[in-house]
């Protein structure tokens, strides 16, 4: 899933993805508010996910790391 | 109901009602000649009001921001102007207080100086070169010199009170690689400072708050640098405190334009009883846009006080919470000016002066800020994007 979050990140996040790694800050490293949004909704398209409101959130997609936490929880929810 | 307790005891005081009387004295030279209202904030600081963001710990009166709106309210309904430096000054302070990282002792004893020394904190976040732009900014720190101080050079556009605070709050990148939203907080004394005034303050309204543009050079010690990136304290703390403290900077302008407009219509009724002069209901119109005005004001000074603390504080970083209080700044901007155009159609000429009990003049012209101090267009534009992905009330 990290591999496919990359790609994401790659596209829409607006940072250099040579010098991130699952737990960099996307925001430390470049990644503006309107990129951020736009991250958030590639990913919901990518994933086939809604966040909902409490998790459109600064700190839920500040890193690979974080935003693969919070898909999890969602596809749990899901499932 | 503690809280509302202590907003009257810090407002009711003697040496606070002391300081709004010399705000309403003075209120009409500051605008005409457009200088600073020292007198006001000596009498703010005779009242220790510039230590009351300050926490308890540290010798301050720990207001919240309930508090601190009441008594910008106040201020501004007799001076905007010194309204605005307080709102300011504290917006600087929460800023410091509610991000110390989890111990920093050197902004700790700085705060502690401000509520001994009352020092007053003005804010460079502008920039020449980033369009308005909060998050983002072009000058850094530089690496330490050989004396292990560090170093940074900004072209601040607008420094409100710049040249007459005793600190100012700057936002710059945390270092000379960093990129542009990779920014931090740097609390410099003026001795520490070499500030070269760029431009004029010579403005429509809010005159007394002098705030041309500077260039800043600073040479500081690494300590003074906030250890806490700036993203969290602007999403928890600067912008709220600004939209929430700035709104009730404006609705203190609307209050005394239309309190003006009211007692015209009344002195109108007065000269033929019996009859309801036609002024009346352009002011009935206008009390029902106060009373809109209060609800919006008061409902997102209640909102920011119940998630401010540990439990609510990761919902000021949401898109929702975002959208919200850029809605607060962009409506509060805009009622102001249309409630002081009403009580200047109320008032006639007589309004339309820049003396008299009826005047709304100055009001008028105060109020044409709101929508520009952070372009209303802007927050529209950020917002724009927010409501791509945020689905309100859901």
């Amino acid at each position: 899933m990290k591999t496919k979050i990359r790609e994401v990140v790659k596209k829409h996040a607006g940072v250099e993805l040579a010098n991130v790694q699952d737990s960099t800050d996307l925001y430390r490293a470049g990644m503006t508010s309107y990129a951020s949004v736009a991250l958030m909704i590639a990913l919901e398209n990518e994933f086939g996910v809604e966040f909902p409101e409490h998790m459109l959130s600064r700190t839920v997609f500040e890193s690979i790391d974080s935003i693969a936490h919070a898909i999890d929880s969602l596809s749990e929810v899901n499932q | 109901m503690s809280p509302q307790v202590e907003t009257e005891e810090l407002i009711a005081s003697g040496a606070f009602r002391q300081a709004l009387e010399i705000a309403a004295g003075q209120a009409a030279d500051v605008d005409r000649r457009g200088r600073f209202p020292s007198e006001t904030l000596e009498a703010l600081r005779a009242a220790g009001a510039l230590g009351w963001s300050v926490p308890r710990e540290y010798g301050g009166a720990g207001a919240h921001i309930g508090e601190l709106s009441q008594a910008t309210l106040e201020l501004s309904r007799r001076c905007a102007t010194s309204g605005m430096a307080f709102a300011m000054h504290h917006i600087q302070v929460a800023s410091i207080a509610r991000h110390l990282g989890g111990g920093s002792p050197w902004f700790e004893d700085y705060l502690r100086r401000v509520a001994r020394e009352q020092r007053l904190i003005a804010s460079a976040t502008s920039e020449v070169g980033v369009g308005g732009d909060l998050r983002r900014s072009i000058a850094a720190v530089q690496p330490p010199s050989a004396d292990g101080l560090v170093q940074f050079e900004k072209r601040g556009s607008t420094i409100s009170y710049g040249a007459q605070a005793d600190d100012l709050l700057t936002t710059v990148r945390r270092g000379p690689n960093a990129e542009p939203g990779d920014q931090v907080l740097v609390l410099t004394h003026q001795s520490q400072m070499e500030m070269t005034q760029t431009g004029e303050w010579d403005t429509l309204g809010m005159r007394g708050t002098c705030s041309p543009g500077f260039v800043v050079k600073a040479s500081f010690h690494p300590d003074q640098i906030l250890p806490v990136p700036f993203g969290a304290i602007a999403a928890e703390t600067m912008v709220p405190y600004s939209h929430i403290l700035w709104a009730h900077v404006w609705l203190g302008i609307a209050t005394d334009a239309s309190s003006r407009a009211q007692n015209f219509v009344r002195a109108q009724a007065r000269q033929s009883p019996g009859t309801i002069p036609p002024t009346a209901l352009r002011l009935s119109e206008l009390s029902a846009r106060m009373a809109q005005f209060r609800a919006l004001v008061q409902t997102a000074t209640d909102e920011y006080l119940d998630l401010a603390d540990k439990d609510g504080r990761r919902e000021l970083s949401t898109v929702g919470y975002a959208v919200r209080i850029n809605n607060l700044k962009i409506a509060a901007s805009e009622l102001v000016f249309e409630a002081c155009y009403g009580a200047l159609r109320i008032c006639g000429f007589a309004g339309y002066g820049n003396c008299g009990p009826y005047s709304v003049a100055r009001q008028l012209r105060d109020a044409g800020s709101a929508a520009l101090q952070i372009a209303n267009d802007r927050l529209h534009a950020t917002n724009a994007a927010l409501l791509t992905v945020y689905r309100e009330g859901k």
